[in-house]
C-alpha cells in the first residue's frame, strides 16, 4: 500500500503531505515559544523596579551567533536550490556549511556563553540595607536621572566557599565596572562591548543580602527564563543539525539516487524548520541581549 | 486480521519479489510489527482504544475508593484498604484508612487519568485513528510512523503515571490543574527522590502525553486535507470528521504552552528557579530559599489556556460520534450540516479566549472580567446550536433503538444540563460562590461522564462491527445502558446540592466537621448526600462488567454481519470489515453529502456516498431546493 501525495502534489491543495505537516508542527512550535514569551513578559512586566537585570549578556558574541544563524538559514536555501537543479556536490558543499553553522552556534553557546555566566556572581542586597552600598551603587545617582535603582552588586566572586559554607560570613568580590563606578555616568547604560572588571573589591555582608548566586537560572527570573529559552531552542538547533547530518551522509543523501525531488523535498521541509529555529533567535537576541 | 481476496489478487499482481520499494508495504509482516509495532491506523486505533478503556477503569476506580473516604470519612476500608497499603503503601491505607495524603493523590491521578489517559485517547486517538481515514476513504494516515510514535509516547507517558503510585511519597497531589506554587513545593524532601517522586512524575509524563497529541494532532489535520477521496469535498464530509478536525487544531494550538509551563515547572521543582514561585514564600513557618520574583497567576494562565480548549477536545468528538448515529437512526440527514459545522469552528476558535473564566477568583480586575465573561457567554451560542440540531434531528424520524442510539440519545439531555449549569459559573458574581464546590465537579461531569463517555460507548457499540466483523449483544447493550445513565445522575445531581451548600471540592471528610455541609436539603444533609452518591459509584462499576464482558465475547462469538450493518451511508461502511490493511478494495469516490437517508425515488431508505447519482436523485435535490424557497 503506498500512501498519495507524498512526493508529488494534490492537485486540489497544491501541496505533498509532509509541506502541510510541516508547518502544522511549526504551528504548534509557535504557540511553544509564545508560550515561554508570554511567560518572559508576564515576568518582566511583574518584577519589582531594578530586579530585571540589563546588560549581563555578551552583546557582540550574541550579534555573531545571529549573523551565523542567518548565514544558515541562507545556504539551507542554497542546498534546496542545488538539489532542485540535480547539482548534487553543490548541495553537500551547503549543506556542509549549514551544518558547520550550527555547531559552531552550538559550540558559542555552550562552551563559552553559559560557562562564562555560571562564573559570574551577583548579590542582591536587601532594600533596608542598600544605603548601606551606595558607593557601590549609586542609587542617589539613578534617582536624580530618573533611572530604575539598583539592587545587586555583581562581579566575580573571589571567595567561592562563601555560597555553602555558613562560617563565611561575608562574599569578597571583585566588582563590575557598573558597580566599581556606580555614579559613572558611562554606567548608566549597558555597553555592546562588554567592560572588562574592575579592580576594586567589595566586601559584602551575608546578613545584608537577599539573595546571592552564581548566575545560574535559579539566580533570577532573567536567567531562569534565559536558559530556558536559550536551552530549548539550542536543543531545537542540535535537532536540526542531526537531521542535516543524515541528509548529508551518505545513509539519507543516497535517496538522492532513487529519488531526487524526493530528498530535496525533506531538505525543503527541514529547511522551514530551520527557518523557524532561526526566527526564534531573532526575538531571543533583543528580549534577552538588547532590551 | 483477515485480508479481502480482492485485495490480496490485485497486490500479487504488481508485486515483484525483486523490486521490493521502499514505498511498498511488506507482505509478510511478523506478530509484533502487525498487532504491537504496526503503522496501520486501524491497529493503533483499536490499541488506543483497549489502552484507554483501561485507564478509564482505573481512573474510575480511584474515584471509587475516593468515594468510600467521602461517605464513611476515616473509617477503615474492608480488604481492599489493607491489600492498598501493601501495594501502594505505606502510609497510603494504615489499618485500611485513607490517608489525607493518599486521598489527594488519588483525586489529583483521577483526574489526570480519566481525561489525559482516557478520554481523550479514546475519544480523539482511538475514534480519530479508526474510523477517520476510513470515513473520508483513504487508505491510511499521512505519516504512519508518526502516527505508531504517538502511540507508544502515549503509552509511555501513561507508564510513567502510573509508575509515580509506587515510589516514595505516592503520585502527584496537586489536582489535574496542578496549581502552582503547591505543586512545586510539595513531593520534596524527606523520604522523596529528586526525580522520582509523584509531581515530577507527573510532569515527565505529562510532556509525553502532550508530545503523542501533538504527533496525532498533525497527523488527522494533514491526513483529512490530503487523503480525502476523490469527490469528497469538504461540504461532505461526515459531522465527525469535522469535529475531528477542529478538535486536532485544538491539541495542536492549545497544548504547546502547556508543554511550557510544564517545563518551567520542572525548572522550579528540579533547578530552584522561580517562574511561579512568588517573592517571600513562606513554608511550614519557613521562608523558602529562592530567588523568588515569579508568579503563580502565570502557571493559571498557562494551564487554562489548554484547560479550556481541553474541555472542547474531551466534547467534540463525541458530538461527531452522536451526529453520526442519530443520523443513522432517525433515517433522515441530520438537521442543519452547514450550522453544525459553522458552529464547530466557531467553538473551536472562541475557546481559546475563554480560559480565564477558571480564574475569576485571582483577581483580574473588572475589564478583564468583563472580557471573559462576554466571550463565555458567546461560547454557549455555538454549542446551543449544536445541540438543537441533534434535538430537531430527532424530531419526526422513525427511530431504531438499538443500544448505539440510546447511548446517543442519553447524551443530549446530559450534555444539556452540564452546558446550561455553565451558564452561573461564567458569571463572576454568582461563581465566587460556587468556585470550587461539588458544583463545579457536577457541572463538566455532566458534560464529561453521561456527556461524552455515553458517547464513547455509542461509539463502540457502533462502529464494532466495522472492526470485528460481528455486532455486540443488544440485550447485555440494554443492560449496561439503563443502570448506567440512571447511576450517572444519582451520582451528579445531588453533587449540584452539595456545590450549592458550599460544599468545598477537594474536603477530605466529606464536609463531616463543617457546619455548612450538614445543613439539609431535600432531607439529608449535605454530607448525608455522600452516601447514596457513593452507593450509586459502585453500582455503576458493576453496571460496566456487562460491558466488559459483551466486548470481549463479541470479538469472537458476537452475530455475524455484513460490512454495512446499520445500513449506513458514510464510507466507512464501503469497506470490508474487518478492513485489510490498505482499507479499500476499491477506492472510493464520492458523489454526494454525508447523510442522504431516505432519499426519495431510492428503494432503499440509504444511499451511500459512494453511489453514482441517477436521475431520480437530481429530481429529488431539485424538488427538495424546490421546497426551501
Ligand atoms: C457550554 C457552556 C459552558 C460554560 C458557560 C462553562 C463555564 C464554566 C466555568 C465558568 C467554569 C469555571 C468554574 C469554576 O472553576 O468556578 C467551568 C468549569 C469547568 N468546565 Fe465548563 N462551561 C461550559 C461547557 C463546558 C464543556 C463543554 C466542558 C467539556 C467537557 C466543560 C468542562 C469544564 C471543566 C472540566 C471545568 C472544571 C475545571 C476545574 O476547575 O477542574 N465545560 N465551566
Ligand atoms: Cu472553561
Amino acid at each position: 500500500m503506498d500512501i498519495p501525495y507524498t512526493t508529488t502534489a494534490r492537485p486540489d491543495t497544491g501541496l505533498w503531505n509532509a509541506k502541510i505537516g510541516i508547518w502544522l508542527f511549526l504551528a504548534s512550535e509557535v504557540m511553544l515559544f509564545g508560550g515561554l514569551f508570554s511567560a518572559y513578559v508576564f515576568l518582566r512586566l511583574d518584577a519589582l523596579p531594578g530586579y530585571w537585570p540589563h546588560g549581563l549578556l555578551n552583546v557582540p558574541v550574541g550579534t555573531m551567533n545571529t549573523a551565523i544563524l542567518i548565514g544558515s538559514s541562507v545556504t539551507v536555501v542554497l542546498a534546496w536550490a542545488a538539489l532542485k537543479m540535480r547539482q548534487f556536490n553543490r548541495y553537500k558543499i551547503y549543506m556542509g556549511i549549514t551544518i558547520l553553522c550550527g555547531i559552531i552556534f552550538l559550540a558559542v553557546k555552550l562552551a563559552y556563553e553559559w560557562p562564562d555566566k555560571f562564573q559570574h556572581f551577583g548579590a542582591y542586597i536587601r532594600q533596608d540595607r542598600l544605603e548601606k552600598y551606595e558607593e557601590y551603587l549609586g542609587n542617589h545617582h539613578m534617582l536624580e536621572r530618573g533611572l530604575e535603582p539598583r539592587v545587586e552588586i555583581t562581579g566575580h566572586l573571589h571567595n567561592h566557599d562563601a555560597l555553602h559554607d555558613p562560617n563565611i560570613h561575608e562574599y569578597e568580590v571583585q566588582l563590575d565596572q557598573v558597580n566599581a563606578a556606580p555614579t559613572d555616568p558611562a554606567s548608566d547604560r549597558p555597553h555592546f562591548w562588554p567592560l572588562p572588571k574592575s579592580q576594586k573589591i567589595a566586601v559584602i555582608e551575608k546578613a545584608d543580602v537577599e539573595h546571592a548566586e552564581m548566575f545560574v537560572p535559579k539566580h533570577n527570573t532573567f536567567f531562569a527564563t534565559y536558559f530556558t529559552i536559550t536551552g530549548l531552542h539550542g536543543l531545537h538547533v542540535l535537532g536540526g543539525v542531526i537531521v542535516f547530518t543524515y541528509f548529508w551522509l551518505p545513509i539519507g543523501a543516497n535517496l538522492y539516487k532513487r529519488n531526487p525531488e524526493h530528498l530535496a523535498n525533506r531538505v525543503e521541509v527541514a529547511g522551514l524548520f530551520w527557518h523557524f529555529v532561526d526566527l526564534v533567535w531573532i526575538f531571543v537576541f533583543p528580549l534577552f541581549y538588547l532590551l | 486480521m483477515d485480508v479481502s481476496t480482492d485485495l490480496v489478487s490485485h497486490h500479487h499482481a504488481g508485486h515483484h519479489p525483486h523490486q521490493h520499494d521502499s514505498g511498498h508495504d511488506h507482505h509478510e509482516l511478523g506478530w509484533w510489527r502487525k498487532y504491537v509495532f504496526s503503522t496501520d491506523h486501524k491497529v493503533i486505533g483499536i490499541q488506543y482504544l483497549i489502552t484507554g478503556l483501561i485507564f478509564l477503569l482505573l481512573g474510575f476506580t480511584l474515584m471509587m475508593l475516593m468515594r468510600w473516604q467521602l461517605a464513611f470519612p476515616g473509617r477503615s476500608l474492608p480488604l481492599i484498604g489493607n491489600l492498598l497499603e501493601r501495594a501502594v503503601g505505606p502510609g497510603a491505607m494504615p489499618d485500611g484508612r485513607m490517608t489525607p495524603d493518599f486521598y489527594n493523590s488519588l483525586g489529583a491521578m483521577h483526574g489526570t487519568i480519566m481525561i489525559f489517559l482516557g478520554i481523550v485517547p479514546v475519544a480523539f486517538a482511538a475514534f480519530g485513528n479508526f474510523v477517520v481515514p476510513l470515513q473520508i476513504g483513504a487508505p491510511d494516515m499521512t505519516f504512519p510512523k508518526i502516527n505508531m510514535a504517538s502511540y507508544w509516547a502515549f503509552f509511555v507517558g501513561g507508564i510513567v503515571m502510573l509508575v509515580s503510585f509506587f515510589v516514595p511519597g505516592g503520585a502527584a497531589k496537586g489536582g489535574w490543574t496542578s496549581y502552582t506554587p503547591l505543586s512545586v513545593i510539595t513531593d520534596k524532601g524527606g523520604i522523596h527522590h529528586w526525580f522520582f517522586n509523584g509531581q515530577t512524575l507527573w510532569l515527565v509524563g505529562f510532556i509525553l502525553l502532550i508530545t503523542s497529541s501533538l504527533l496525532g494532532a498533525v497527523n488527522f489535520i494533514t491526513t483529512i486535507i490530503q487523503l480525502r477521496a476523490k469527490g469528497l469535498t469538504w461540504m461532505r464530509l461526515p459531522f465527525f470528521v469535522w469535529a475531528q478536525l477542529v478538535t486536532a487544531f485544538l491539541l495542536l494550538l492549545a497544548f504547546p504552552p502547556l508543554e511550557a509551563a510544564i517545563v518551567m515547572q520542572l525548572m522550579d521543582r528540579i533547578g530552584a528557579t522561580s517562574f511561579f514561585m512568588p517573592t517571600g514564600l513562606v513554608v511550614n513557618g519557613a521562608a523558602v530559599a529562592i530567588s523568588g520574583g515569579g508568579s503563580p497567576i502565570l502557571w493559571q494562565h498557562l494551564f487554562w489556556f489548554l484547560g479550556h480548549p481541553e474541555v472542547y477536545v474531551l466534547i467534540l468528538p463525541g458530538m461527531g460520534i452522536v451526529a453520526e448515529i442519530i443520523a443513522n437512526n432517525t433515517r433522515k440527514p441530520l438537521w442543519g450540516y452547514k450550522s453544525l459545522v459553522f458552529a464547530a469552528l466557531v467553538l473551536g476558535f472562541l475557546s481559546f479566549i475563554v480560559w480565564a473564566h477558571h480564574m475569576w477568583l485571582t483577581g483580574m480586575g473588572s475589564v478583564v472580567s468583563a472580557f471573559f465573561q462576554t466571550t463565555t457567554l458567546i461560547i454557549s451560542i455555538p454549542s446551543v446550536i449544536i445541540l438543537s440540531a441533534f434535538f430537531i434531528s430527532l424530531w419526526g424520524g422513525s427511530i431504531r433503538f438499538n443500544t448505539p442510539m440510546l447511548f446517543a440519545t442519553a447524551f443530549l439531555p446530559m450534555f444539556g444540563i452540564g452546558g446550561l449549569t455553565g451558564i452561573p459559573l461564567s458569571f463572576n458574581s454568582a461563581d465566587l460562590y460556587l468556585h470550587d464546590t461539588y458544583y463545579v465537579i457536577a457541572h463538566f461531569h455532566y458534560i464529561v461522564a453521561p456527556g461524552t463517555i455515553f458517547a464513547l460507548f455509542a461509539g463502540i457499540y457502533y462502529w464494532f462491527p466495522k472492526a470485528t466483523g460481528r455486532r455486540m449483544n443488544e440485550f447485555w447493550g440494554k443492560v449496561h445502558f439503563w443502570p448506567s445513565l440512571i447511576c450517572m445522575n444519582v451520582i451528579f445531581l445531588p453533587m449540584f446540592l452539595q456545590g450549592m451548600l458550599s460544599m468545598h471540592r477537594r474536603w477530605y471528610d466529606g464536609g463531616q466537621g463543617w457546619n455548612i455541609a450538614n445543613e439539609k436539603v431535600w432531607g439529608l444533609s449535605g454530607f448525608q448526600w455522600n452516601v447514596p452518591i457513593s452507593a450509586a459509584a459502585w453500582v455503576m462499576g458493576l453496571a460496566q462488567i456487562p460491558f466488559i464482558i459483551n466486548f470481549f465475547w463479541s470479538i469472537k462469538r458476537g452475530e455475524k454481519v455484513n460490512d454495512n450493518p446499520w445500513q449506513a451511508t458514510t464510507l466507512e461502511w464501503a469497506a470490508p470489515s474487518p478492513p485489510p490493511h490498505g482499507n479499500f478494495a476499491v477506492t472510493p469516490v464520492a458523489h454526494r453529502g454525508p447523510y442522504e437517508y431516505s432519499l426519495p425515488g431510492r428503494e432503499r431508505d440509504f444511499t451511500m456516498q459512494n453511489e453514482p447519482i441517477r436521475d431520480s436523485d437530481r429530481e429529488a435535490y431539485a424538488a427538495a431546493a424546490a421546497a426551501h424557497h
